[in-house]
C-alpha cells in the first residue's frame, strides 16, 4: 500500500522522487550515476532524521492518527498469537469499536481488549471510527472479570478520539459505563497492563487504562482534550491545534517525563506506521516484559502499589 | 470531555440592575432581591429555578450548625504545564481566586447532619466552572480516605464543566485516583452519597458523580458526559427537549432522585439513617 505522506513528510517525498527519477534516468539512457545517487542518499537519510528526531507534539499527533498505522487487531493477531474473540456486554450490544477476548504473548496466556479503527470508510462505519459506546466499556468489564475469575493477566490497547458523544450513549450512560471501570480496575485482582497505541483521547481511553503498567508507543498521545477542542476553547479557533497540542504536554516523552506513564515503545522512524513488523515486534516485547515483572507479585502489594501509583499524580502547593 | 465551548450560565448578562444587588432569574426573568435569593437557597420563589449556590452556602444549608470542620483549606493549583494560551493558567487562577475568595473549586471537611458525622466535599462552580485538576482531585480523594479511615459516609456535591484542560493529563488522572479511593471505601462497606447539582459534565460526570451507593439530582440540573453541541455536531441527530436533563436520567432510570433543594438537607439526613455504617 501507498502511503499517504503527512504535510511535513513533503521534502522526504520529494527527495524521494528525485532520486527515483535519477535511477529512473540511469537505467534507461545506461549512464553510471552512482555517485549522484549515493550522495542524495545521503541527503535523504539526513533530511529523515532532521523530521523525525525533531518532531513536534502536533506532528506525533498526525502519526498516531494515519490510517496506516497498525491497529489494536493487527498487535493482537501479531503481537499476539492464538487471538479468541468474545463479543458482547451480556446487556444491551456488541461494540465492534472495541474487540477483545483470549490471546497469548510469548506463551502467556492474557484477556486482551482494545480500541479498534478502521482504513476506509466502510471498516471505520463498522468500528464507529474507534469511538466506543457504553457498550465497549461494560464489555471490557466482563473481560477484566473474567480475567480476574481465572487468573489471567489483563492488557488493553487504547487508540480512541474519544468514547462516542451520541444520545443512546448518553441514554445508556457511558459516563457511569467509564467510572465504573476506573473504580473497578483500580481494586482488580490480577496483573494489568494498558498500552496506548494510537490515539489517547480523554476518559474514553482512561477507561480501560487503570493498569499496573501503562505504556505509550513513541508516537501515540494521551490527553485530556483534543488538541482542536482545547484550540477552539481556549484559542478560540481549531487552527491553533498546533500549539495547543504543545501546551498539553501530550506526548509519550513529556508525560514519561511528569512520570505519569511508565514506560515508552519505541517505533521504527518516521512512525509504527512505515514498519508494522518492527512496531509489532516492539510492543511484544514489552507487554512481555511487563508480565515478566507483575507476574510474581503477590496480588495483595500489586493492588497496593497500583494505588499507590494512582495515588500520587497531582501538583499543588499549600500543604501545611 | 471538555470538549464544549465554555458554559454559558452563571455569565454577568443576567445583571442589569446595580451589580450585586439584584439577579434575574435566568428560567422566568423574574427580578429577585440578592438576600431573598440568598435566604431562599438561591432557588427562584417565583419558578422555583435553581441557581447556582456557592460551596459554603450550600455547607450551611447541609449541614448541622456549628458542625463543618474545613480540612485541606490551603491547597492551591499550580501551573504544572507553563500552559500559554489566550490567557495563562496563573492569571486565570488569580482572577478566580480574587473573584470568588476561594483557593480552588471545592471545599471539604468533617460535618454533621441531624448528629450523624459524615465527610463531605462540595464543589463550587464559581470557580473556573469547578473543573477538576489536582487540587479538586487531591481534596476530593482525602475526603474519601479520612471517611473511610474514620469509617463515615461520604457526601459529593458535584457541578463541574469536566476535567480542567490547564493540568492536562494530570487532571484526566484525578478521575482514576478519586475513583480508586471510592473503590477502597466501598470495600469498607460504607456509604458514598452523590449529589448532582446543574451541571455535572465530562470528566467529573464519568467518574466520582457517578458512582454513588445513592445519586440524586436537583431538578433540571443538566447532567451528561458530551455537550449537547458536540453530540449534535457528530451525530446530526435530533436531541429530546429535556435531553441531560435530571429528569431525563431518571426517566432512563440513572439517578436514584430528584430532590429540591429545600428537601436536601432532611433526605440526606434520611437516607444517613438508612446507610449508617454496620457497626
Amino acid at each position: 500500500m501507498k502511503l499517504q505522506p503527512l504535510e511535513f513528510e513533503k521534502p522526504i517525498v520529494e527527495l524521494e522522487e528525485k532520486l527515483a527519477d535519477l535511477k529512473k534516468h540511469s537505467r534507461a539512457n545506461d549512464i553510471n550515476f552512482d555517485t549522484e545517487v549515493r550522495r542524495m542518499e545521503g541527503k535523504l537519510e539526513d533530511t529523515k532524521r532532521a523530521i523525525y528526531e525533531n518532531l513536534t507534539a502536533w506532528q506525533r499527533v498526525q502519526i498516531a492518527r494515519h490510517n496506516a498505522r497498525p491497529f489494536a487487531l493487527d498487535y493482537l493477531q501479531l503481537s499476539f498469537t492464538n487471538f479468541l474473540e468474545l463479543h458482547g456486554d451480556r446487556l444491551f450490544a456488541e461494540d465492534r469499536a472495541m474487540p477483545g477476548g483470549f490471546a497469548t504473548i510469548s506463551g502467556r496466556k492474557c484477556v486482551v481488549i482494545g480500541h479498534q479503527k478502521g482504513r476506509e470508510l466502510k471498516e471505520n462505519l463498522k468500528r464507529n471510527f474507534g469511538c466506543a459506546n457504553p457498550e465497549g466499556y461494560r464489555k471490557a468489564l466482563r473481560l477484566m472479570r473474567l480475567a480476574e475469575k481465572f487468573g489471567l493477566p489483563f492488557v488493553s490497547l487504547i487508540d480512541t478520539p474519544g468514547a462516542y458523544p451520541g444520545l443512546g450513549s448518553e441514554e445508556r450512560h457511558i459516563s457511569e459505563a467509564i467510572a465504573v471501570n476506573l473504580r473497578e480496575m483500580m481494586v482488580l485482582r490480577t496483573p494489568t497492563v494498558a498500552v496506548v497505541i494510537g490515539e489517547g483521547g480523554s476518559g474514553g481511553a482512561l477507561g480501560i487504562a487503570v493498569a499496573d503498567r501503562v505504556l505509550m508507543l513513541e508516537n501515540a498521545y494521551y490527553s485530556v482534550i483534543s488538541p482542536e477542542g482545547c484550540a477552539a476553547i481556549l484559542w478560540k479557533h481549531r487552527k491553533h491545534a498546533p500549539e495547543a497540542a504543545a501546551a498539553l504536554k501530550l506526548t509519550a516523552r513529556d508525560l514519561f517525563e511528569m512520570g505519569l506513564i511508565d514506560g515508552i515503545i519505541p517505533e521504527p522512524l518516521g512512525g509504527a506506521h512505515q514498519n508494522h513488523a518492527a512496531a509489532i515486534a516492539n510492543l511484544k516485547t514489552a507487554v512481555s516484559r511487563a508480565l515478566d515483572e507483575l507476574t510474581p507479585i503477590p496480588h495483595d502489594e500489586l493492588l497496593a502499589r497500583r494505588y499507590e501509583k494512582f495515588r500520587r499524580f497531582g501538583e499543588f502547593a499549600g500543604d501545611a | 470531555m471538555g470538549i464544549f465551548s465554555k458554559p454559558s450560565f452563571n455569565s454577568d448578562k443576567k445583571r442589569e440592575f446595580p451589580e450585586g444587588l439584584w439577579q434575574k432569574c435566568p428560567s422566568c426573568a423574574e427580578m429577585i432581591h440578592n438576600l431573598d435569593l440568598v435566604q431562599n437557597f438561591r432557588v427562584c420563589p417565583k419558578c422555583d429555578h435553581h441557581m447556582t449556590q456557592t460551596a459554603h452556602e450550600r455547607l450551611e444549608m447541609l449541614l448541622d450548625v456549628g458542625s463543618f470542620e474545613e480540612h485541606d483549606a490551603n491547597l492551591v493549583s499550580v501551573d504544572t504545564l507553563k500552559f500559554t494560551g489566550m490567557a495563562s493558567y496563573t492569571d486565570r487562577l488569580k482572577s478566580y481566586q480574587k473573584k470568588t475568595g476561594l483557593k480552588d473549586a471545592v471545599i471539604s471537611g468533617l460535618g454533621a447532619i441531624d448528629g450523624q458525622r459524615v465527610s463531605i466535599a462540595v464543589m463550587d462552580f464559581n470557580f473556573i466552572a469547578a473543573t477538576m485538576g489536582s487540587v479538586v482531585g487531591e481534596k476530593l480523594t482525602r475526603a474519601v480516605e479520612r471517611a473511610t479511615r474514620e469509617r463515615l459516609p461520604v457526601i459529593i456535591v458535584s457541578a463541574s464543566g469536566g476535567a480542567r484542560m490547564y493540568e492536562g493529563v494530570l487532571s484526566l488522572l484525578q478521575m482514576a485516583k478519586t475513583c480508586g479511593a471510592l473503590a477502597l471505601h466501598a470495600q469498607a462497606r460504607l456509604p458514598y452519597i452523590s449529589v448532582l447539582t446543574h451541571p455535572t459534565t465530562g470528566g467529573v460526570s464519568a467518574s466520582f458523580a457517578t458512582v454513588g451507593d445513592i445519586i440524586m439530582a436537583e431538578p433540571k440540573a443538566m447532567i451528561g458526559f458530551a455537550g449537547p453541541r458536540v453530540i449534535k455536531e457528530t451525530t446530526h441527530q435530533d436531541l429530546p427537549p429535556d435531553f441531560q436533563t435530571a429528569e431525563f436520567l431518571e426517566d432512563h432510570g440513572l439517578v436514584d432522585m430528584i430532590v429540591h433543594r429545600k428537601k436536601m438537607r432532611e433526605t440526606l439526613g434520611e437516607l444517613l439513617g438508612y446507610l449508617a455504617p454496620a457497626k
